[in-house]
């Protein structure tokens, strides 16, 4: 099979499950690296909140995560692929208000159910695939001009 | 108006950034839950909280707000107030709840002058 590589940046980073004290530098990292690239502002806004709630999410189920970040002709994906617990339904995690987080995360104001509502409204594109015991995926693409 | 202006007007007690506060204030938001304050503050908002731990200062790097005000005298951890310090986001603290410091600094961003 041939296929072009029409990358204009990839980068990868890791995320540390359960240390919320480095919550949100690798979201702080992609949005400053998308904005020396020149990408415009409401992109890397988007792309911001879309990255915060994955690595949020990783921070608060998972073991660890890794961050895919691409940026490509016309669009910037960022794809987070976690070893956790796993969602055993989709649907039902998608719903605004439902969390199945514990209280020390609910304390923090994390975990109030909106996450992957968030990464759904500034996300042009979105899929998500989990299984039980092994980890979740997630795609997120943003359009750019 | 400046982070400074409504600072001066409501007598917040800056905790850091006082250099800072020359920033642009275009709108505020009040909440404590962190996803709400992602997804529906906008840049240059003014961020009305009672959390005080660091994780609120990543979201308002993200979300390029011009500060914080923390409410009911809430002070912020040590290690907050690192983080804002390497962000660049000033802090300040009231001594009014969360209803009463926001209708003042709605008052003083829709007011005419």
């Amino acid at each position: 099979m041939c296929e072009t590589n029409d990358n204009l940046y990839q980068e990868s980073f890791t995320i540390e499950g359960g240390n919320f004290n480095n919550a949100g530098i690798v979201s702080t990292s992609i949005k400053s690296i998308l904005k020396k690239l020149g990408i415009p502002n409401d992109i890397v806004r988007k792309s911001a909140i879309v990255s915060y709630e994955a690595e949020i999410n990783v921070v608060s189920y998972a073991k660890q995560g890794v961050v895919n970040v691409t940026v490509k002709p016309g669009r910037v994906q960022i794809e987070v692929i976690d070893e956790g617990p796993g969602i055993p339904n989709i649907e039902l995690a998608m719903q605004e208000g439902y969390s199945t987080a514990d209280r020390r995360i609910r304390e923090m104001g994390f975990g109030a159910g909106m996450g992957l509502c968030n990464i759904k409204n500034y996300s042009d594109d979105f899929h998500i695939t989990s299984e039980v015991g092994k980890g979740t995926h997630l795609i997120m693409t943003i359009q750019t001009p | 108006m400046k982070v400074e202006t409504i600072v001066q007007a409501l007598g917040l007690e800056v905790k850091c950034c006082r250099d800072q506060l020359g920033k642009e204030v275009t709108g505020g938001y009040t909440g404590d839950l962190l996803s709400d304050v992602m997804g529906n503050s906008r840049e240059g908002y003014i961020w009305i909280t009672r959390q005080v731990h660091q994780n609120i200062v990543a979201v308002a790097s993200l979300k390029e707000h011009a500060g914080i005000i923390l409410i009911n005298s809430s002070q912020p951890t040590d290690d907050t107030l690192e983080k804002a310090r390497t962000e660049q986001i000033p802090i300040m603290v009231s001594d009014l709840p969360a209803f009463e410091i926001s209708g003042k600094v709605f008052n003083l961003l829709t007011s005419k002058t």
